[in-house]
């Protein structure tokens, strides 16, 4: 299992990581979007991924048994997931506003901020 | 129903059976305030006339809980407060150390001054955005990040002032303002994203999430665990959440396009929680993966300093070039992260203190220079030394403490890292870090040479400052001038304090220590 969802985990990055070198800016947001997915489910995979062995602390041991799932990853996804979602949130309409203001989703033609032809300073007066 | 246990159960395996103390309070206070603060500012959104009044003194409430938080830590050594009684790891711990004290101590002392100029510089439709719901949220996050002493909380801090600076970001939705959030918001929520995969990683390899907790477990991982990838993991997220070369594209995108007390609070506050971050995670948990890649970050910090200094040199902006001016300093504080030892990080927290105050008032001062020469732009500005002598001065004294010239704050930490770079034999750090003050001398002299000292070109009108002189805006200027001033001739303090902090950092014992008093629980 744990096997299986590690290439799905690689797919999931590479698609990320494909999307975000885009130029267009809707594409960097599903990029931004897998990527966060990506994550959640390395945390989630990395906590081992199996319902059957409660995870209970065996009398004398200070630790978890090795066949358990950690709880605390999943806990961690929990809080990772809210905040991800939030800022995707952010971001699409961020994006939404910007293709409305700028007139483009073209990040090269996104220069309002950094003029492309914008003066040196004076050499001298 | 249960049967009642006849014994007792024994809690104290598991929970701090004593009452924490009031003072050790004090560590959670500052977040605590800010946060409630906040939310108070958020209720009364629509009274535009009470944010001040709730504000301002609410910041100066917080930089007396961090000087106090400070004065306790130089006086007793760390202390550590930890969340719901859990013993720790269990518990999410906050641990104040010098180091956090003293860096959230000054960001407070930034933020008031901030604050204060924003009473005057934002206008009713930015409070009407929440200006100061925004800044104390940041001022939590940004307190929040310095203060904590477990590694997953330092990511639920860094999103908390990451979402409060898209806000402030944006405020008033200029075109101008959403190009440059954009790329702000993509870049930054990549780079911690990344650290968020480190910290994934980090909890596989050792199986907790407190500093402290890992701090004593990374020799024993050392041998056997992919300490140095993780780490470059690590790197890679907080050189790009501070803005080193070459992760710094975003900084001079966005840096320039929201109000300049945005601007101020940026330039001074978040590429140092970056740095800030980078320092404890390197130098006080991975200390001998640090050794490994000093050799990497030690390009980085010259080519960010290098770089940072040219751009600053190419500008006609004002407003870019002090954004370019961040960068170089971030060169310096990596430089000092790269070498090493109490010497060099003593170096890196100093200089990291001195771009704090010098960058906000780089910013302020610039926001004074074009309200009174009316453009932003190096190619118009002119003759405001005949129009406003004494924001000339405080130009003078900060364009000097930011290239690092005597006898103001910067010169100091720029020694003790040449110092340090020279003793370790790394010539070349040194050269670049002569280089980059040579650069930025040159570019922060053509700016006073052409914005304050020349006359006003011809074909330009004299125009009437866009809004008239005010207390709200000179104060902060002068306060943080002051500060620049103050540390320049008496280094003493915040020398001894830093090497200090980095001492503790190199030795983190007492920071154990106040975590697990007894040894904790394995």
């Amino acid at each position: 299992m744990e096997t299986l969802f590690s290439v799905l985990i690689g797919v999931f990055f590479s698609v990320a990581i494909y999307l975000m070198q885009s130029k267009y800016s809707v594409r960097i947001l599903l990029g931004i979007a897998i990527f966060g997915n990506a994550v959640n489910l390395l945390l989630f995979t990395a906590g081992r991924i199996t319902r059957e062995i409660p995870p209970i602390i065996l009398p004398g041991s200070d630790i978890l048994p090795m066949t358990t799932a950690n709880p605390l990853p999943q806990a961690l996804i929990l809080t990772a997931i809210v905040i991800s979602f939030s800022f995707f949130c952010f971001l699409l309409v961020l994006t939404y506003r910007g293709y409305q203001e700028l007139g483009t989703d073209n990040t090269d033609e996104m220069r309002l901020a950094e003029p492309k032809n914008e003066p040196l300073p004076p050499l001298g007066y | 129903m249960a049967a009642p246990t006849t014994a007792p159960i024994d809690l104290s395996a598991a929970l701090v059976m004593a009452p924490t103390p009031l003072a050790d309070w004090l560590v959670i206070a500052p977040m605590g305030l800010m946060i409630g603060l906040g939310a108070i500012l958020v209720m009364v959104r629509h009274r535009l006339h009470l944010h001040g009044w709730i504000a301002i003194p609410g910041l100066v409430a917080l930089v007396l809980l961090d000087a106090m938080l400070l004065w306790r830590v130089a006086q007793h050594g760390p202390f550590t407060m930890t969340a719901g009684r859990w013993l720790p790891p269990f518990g999410i711990s906050f641990t104040a150390d010098l180091l956090g004290a003293l860096m959230a101590l000054v960001s407070a002392l930034v933020a008031l001054a901030a604050g204060i100029y924003a009473l005057r510089d934002i206008d009713s439709t930015g409070r009407r955005y929440g200006f100061f719901p925004l800044l104390m949220m940041l001022m939590a996050g940004v307190t929040g990040a310095f203060l904590t002493g477990d590694i997953f909380n330092l990511y639920v801090w860094f999103e908390i002032l990451l979402i409060s600076s898209f806000g402030l970001l944006i405020l008033g939705s200029e075109r101008q303002q959403i190009d440059g959030a954009l790329k702000y918001a993509i870049l930054n929520l990549m780079a911690t994203t990344l650290f968020l995969i480190s910290v994934g990683y980090l909890y596989a390899i050792f199986g907790t999430l407190n500093m402290a907790d890992i701090a004593r477990q990374a020799d024993a991982h050392s041998g056997t665990a992919p300490l140095v990838t993780l780490s470059a993991l690590f790197i890679l997220a907080f050189a790009m959440k501070a803005a080193a070369f070459p992760v710094n594209f975003w900084l001079p995108a966005s840096y320039h396009t929201p109000r300049v007390v945005v601007a101020a609070l940026f330039g001074g506050l978040l590429t140092k929680v970056g740095v800030y971050a980078l320092m404890r995670v390197m130098v006080m948990l991975f200390p001998l993966q640090r050794e490994e890649l000093s050799f990497v970050i030690a390009v980085s910090a010259a080519l960010t300093m290098v770089v940072g200094a040219l751009g600053a040199l190419g500008q006609n902006d004002l407003r870019r070039m002090a954004g370019f001016a961040v960068i170089a300093g971030i060169g310096n504080v990596m430089a000092g992260v790269a070498i090493g030892g109490t010497a060099g990080v003593g170096g890196a927290i100093l200089y990291a203190l001195h771009s704090i105050i010098a960058m906000t008032a780089l910013y302020l001062l610039v926001g004074e220079a074009a309200r009174i020469g009316g453009s932003w732009s190096l190619q118009t500005l002119g003759g405001i030394y005949r129009q406003a002598p004494w924001i000339t001065a405080a130009a003078f004294v900060i364009f000097l403490a930011t290239a690092g010239l005597p006898p103001f704050s910067g010169l100091w930490p720029k020694i003790v890292l040449l110092k340090a770079a020279l003793d370790i034999g790394a010539w070349w750090l040194s050269a670049a870090i002569l280089i980059s003050a040579f650069l930025l001398t040159i570019a922060l002299g053509r700016v006073f040479l052409l914005a304050f000292w020349r006359p006003r070109p011809a074909e330009m009108a004299v125009a009437a400052p866009s809004s008239p002189e005010a207390w709200q805006r000179t104060a902060p200027l002068a306060g943080l001038v002051a500060l620049l001033f103050f540390f320049g001739l008496f280094p003493e303090i915040p020398v001894s304090l830093s090497q200090g902090a980095a001492a503790s950092l190199a030795d983190p014992t007492a920071y154990i220590q106040s975590v697990f008093p007894t040894g904790g629980a394995e």
